[in-house]
């Protein structure tokens, strides 16, 4: 048993290692080959993101809406979907967050109505998930289909509002709506750049997906249905019924992200509210391998190479891309790391 | 053993986190003045931003000591995620004492800031918030009187246009893009009444907004096919309203295909470059002299708010470190039109001719300005609507 655990530890250091040689060697060539010194790019990138507490603190404002979708996402890889509409699930939280800041502005209490937004933006994220879920149950439509069609309606839709009905006064452009009063922005403290209810959230979404995961029945549904879901049927649990539950709550927390967008970071609604976050969290799950241990890590590491991305321009005159060069390498990386091992496994 | 290896990992991991924190060279001198300067599009578009790079080039050339740190493409779409509070951020931390916001789009986002670092100035390129009082003793703001340039550019327009069709290619709708779309209409209109003494009704004046400042696939209406449907349908000059050169790159292949069209770009000098033989001229914005006075306001401690709003020089126009505002004839003008348009310009310089004299109606018919008055600086910097005579929205629907 040591033993077992003791390879399996060593195994894992191994492809870590191997992931990140070849994600970086082949970064380290796109730079070169672009003329560019690469150890002064990742230096200042380093910097950029974790030189001081100030950045930190920008990389934690990246890395709050990347673990709430992150966390989403992992019960519908659990079931075995491909929640790509996650995206959208940001847009609409977004998009309900605004809704109720702009029509909840006058009655209530500041804090009344930002909490309502939050519910709202969840409700609304979980809704949008909810019909990419029937489309597959119902309709027979893959999920990856159902989720990019929806993208493409949620960004339909901020492009409407955003230029009609939401539009500032006497003014058409795409540049968003009106900021909301300072009361209506995420509390924080003097000279924070991140809010610690924002942190604070995210940490207790991590803890309550682990313990969801782990000890409850919705982790076990998830568990089971993803591995067989011919088997499951047998045992009596309804997969199209826990798909649906998967997908809602993967909507809900993207929604929460969306809302963050607009209330801790934007303070309106602008056309790229969710800043590909979605996206960039269908990588962050794939490159933890599914597993919630590693989502806070990775998230913290994505976050901090699209913030000290910008250190690029700024001091190199070079492209900021360099930041998704890598993430998507490591992805790649990890891919072809972890299909060699099993290859070698079955092998031996 | 196995503790051994993975201890080795971490410090193998540590060591190149060391070397890789070593500090950076090249940090601020002491006696150095960094500023930095924010950039809607690329610091190479041929347009708006192009010009503001380079007067932070002239900045760096005229006075002596400074250094200018620069971002560009600072917008939502090329850099998702990123905001304006947290690059002035950065630019405070590499030692920017002054921060130069170049876009309408990052009014909001300044202003955040400028709240944020109270011991550094600020200025908002286009914005108000000086003269509204909406922002904080730091935030100053600079603008061109670009209603002048624009003016001869809808001059130039008037003077060739066979077909008295003129289109406008407008950004996104607001006070600013109004008034400038309004300026070029008055330049064709007095250029075909008054010039050609053709029948004012007979001019048609287009104004076709895509939007924003310039092209965002999927979110944003598409210049180029903007500018194509002007051409196609019978619109023989097309006047840039927007940051990028489409207008006169579409002009330029549709005169290879034998069209006798033009268009005339906008903000940046260089900007005919593009397609010479189908360029009428351009207004273009020379930021440098304004930036200069600003950056040694800062570094003198003479800084105070203000709300800058500064006319071309009219001895000449394209002096290089006198004009705020310049237009440069394009290859296609032909030398009738530019004799004219020499005088015109001498006449507005003058005060003989001005273009917001009244009586001007708006575009529902109510008027802007009355019959025997002129328009004020603050009628024409609010303008709510376009003017009578052009098609094309006044707000959004």
């Amino acid at each position: 048993m040591e033993r077992d655990k003791g390879t399996r530890a060593k195994s894992v250091l191994g492809q870590a290692a191997a992931i990140l040689a070849l994600a970086f060697s082949f970064t380290t060539v796109v730079v070169l080959l672009s003329g560019e010194p690469p150890w002064a790019a990742y230096r200042y990138i380093l910097e950029g993101s974790v030189g001081s507490w100030l950045k930190v603190a920008q990389v934690l404002k990246v890395w709050v809406p990347l673990v709430l979708c992150s966390c989403g996402l992992l019960y519908t890889f659990q079931i075995g979907l491909w929640n790509i509409g996650v995206e959208g699930q940001v847009i609409l939280g977004a998009i309900a967050a605004t809704a109720v800041l702009r029509w909840g502005a006058h009655w209530g209490s500041p804090t009344a109505v930002l909490l309502l937004s939050l519910l709202a933006a969840v409700g609304c994220g979980g809704l949008w998930a909810l019909a990419a879920g029937l489309l597959k149950t119902r309709g027979g439509v893959n999920e990856i289909f159902a989720g990019l069609g929806l993208n493409f309606v949620a960004v339909g839709v901020i492009l409407w509002l955003i230029f009609g009905p939401w539009k500032r006064p006497g003014i058409a452009s795409m540049s968003g709506t009106e900021p909301f009063a300072r009361e209506l922005w995420l509390p924080t403290l003097a000279g924070w750049r991140i809010s610690p209810y924002a942190l604070a959230a995210a940490v207790a979404v991590l803890a309550l997906t682990w313990w969801t995961l782990k000890y409850t029945r919705v982790g076990l549904a998830c568990r089971a249905i993803g591995r067989n879901p011919h088997a499951s049927y047998l045992l009596g649990l309804r997969p199209d019924r826990w798909m649906l539950i998967a997908m809602m709550l993967a909507g809900g927390l993207a929604g929460l992200a969306g809302a963050y967008q607009v209330v801790a970071v934007y303070h309106r609604l602008i056309p790229a509210i969710s800043s590909n976050y979605g996206y960039l969290s269908l990588l962050v799950v794939m490159l933890a391998n599914y597993r919630l241990v590693w989502i806070p890590f990775i998230a913290f590491f994505f976050a901090a190479l699209n913030v000290g991305s910008i250190q690029l321009p700024m001091m190199l005159q070079m492209d900021s891309s360099l930041a998704g060069v890598i993430q998507g390498s490591l992805v790649l990386a990890t891919l072809v790391v972890h299909g060699w091992a099993r290859k070698r496994e079955q092998a031996s | 053993m196995r503790g051994k290896r993975v201890w080795g990992i971490v410090a193998v991991v540590a060591a190149l986190l060391g070397t890789l924190m070593a500090p950076v060279a090249g940090t601020a001198a002491d006696d150095e003045f960094i500023f930095g300067l924010l950039l809607v599009g690329p610091y190479n578009d041929r347009g708006w931003s192009q010009a503001h790079y380079e007067g932070g080039l002239y900045v760096q050339e005229k006075v002596p000591g400074t250094r200018m740190i620069y971002i560009d493409k600072v917008n939502p779409a090329d850099r998702p995620g990123v905001t304006i509070p947290q690059l002035v951020d950065d630019l405070v931390s590499k030692g920017a004492k002054l921060i130069i916001a170049n876009s309408d789009d990052m009014k909001d986002g300044i202003r955040e800031a400028a709240l944020q670092h109270p011991d550094i100035h600020f200025v908002h390129v286009s914005g108000d918030d000086a003269l509204t009082g909406k922002g904080p003793a730091n935030l100053a703001n600079i603008m061109g009187r670009m209603e002048y340039g624009k003016m001869m550019a809808g001059f130039v327009a008037g003077l060739t246009t066979r077909t008295g069709k003129i289109g406008y290619l407008g950004p996104l709708i607001n006070e600013e893009t109004r008034r400038l779309a309004a300026s070029t209409y008055l330049g064709a209109r007095y250029a075909w009444t008054q010039v050609r003494k053709q029948a004012e009704d007979k001019l048609a004046f287009r104004v076709t907004w895509i939007g924003f400042w310039f092209n965002i696939p999927g979110v944003t209406a598409d210049p180029t096919q903007v500018a194509q449907n002007f051409f196609n349908s019978g619109y023989d000059v097309v006047v840039s309203g927007i940051d990028t050169t489409e207008a006169l790159v579409v002009a330029g292949q549709k005169r290879k295909e034998g069209k006798e069209v033009w268009a005339i770009p906008y903000d940046y000098e260089g900007a005919c470059e593009t397609a010479p033989d189908a360029c009428l001229g351009v207004p273009y914005y020379n930021w440098g002299p304004g930036y200069v006075q600003l950056v040694q306001a800062s570094m003198s401690g003479q800084w105070k708010q203000q709300w800058l709003w500064l006319p071309p020089d009219w001895a000449d126009i394209n002096n290089k470190d006198t004009s705020a505002i310049g237009f440069v004839p394009g290859s296609a003008l032909s030398d009738e039109a530019r004799k004219a348009l020499d005088a015109f310009v001498a006449d507005l310089g003058s005060g003989k001719v001005n273009l917001f004299a009244g009586p001007l109606y708006y575009q529902d018919g109510s008027v802007f300005v009355e019959a025997g008055k002129t328009a004020s600086d603050q009628d024409v910097w609010y303008m709510k609507q376009l003017l009578k005579g052009m098609e094309g929205q006044s707000s959004a629907q």
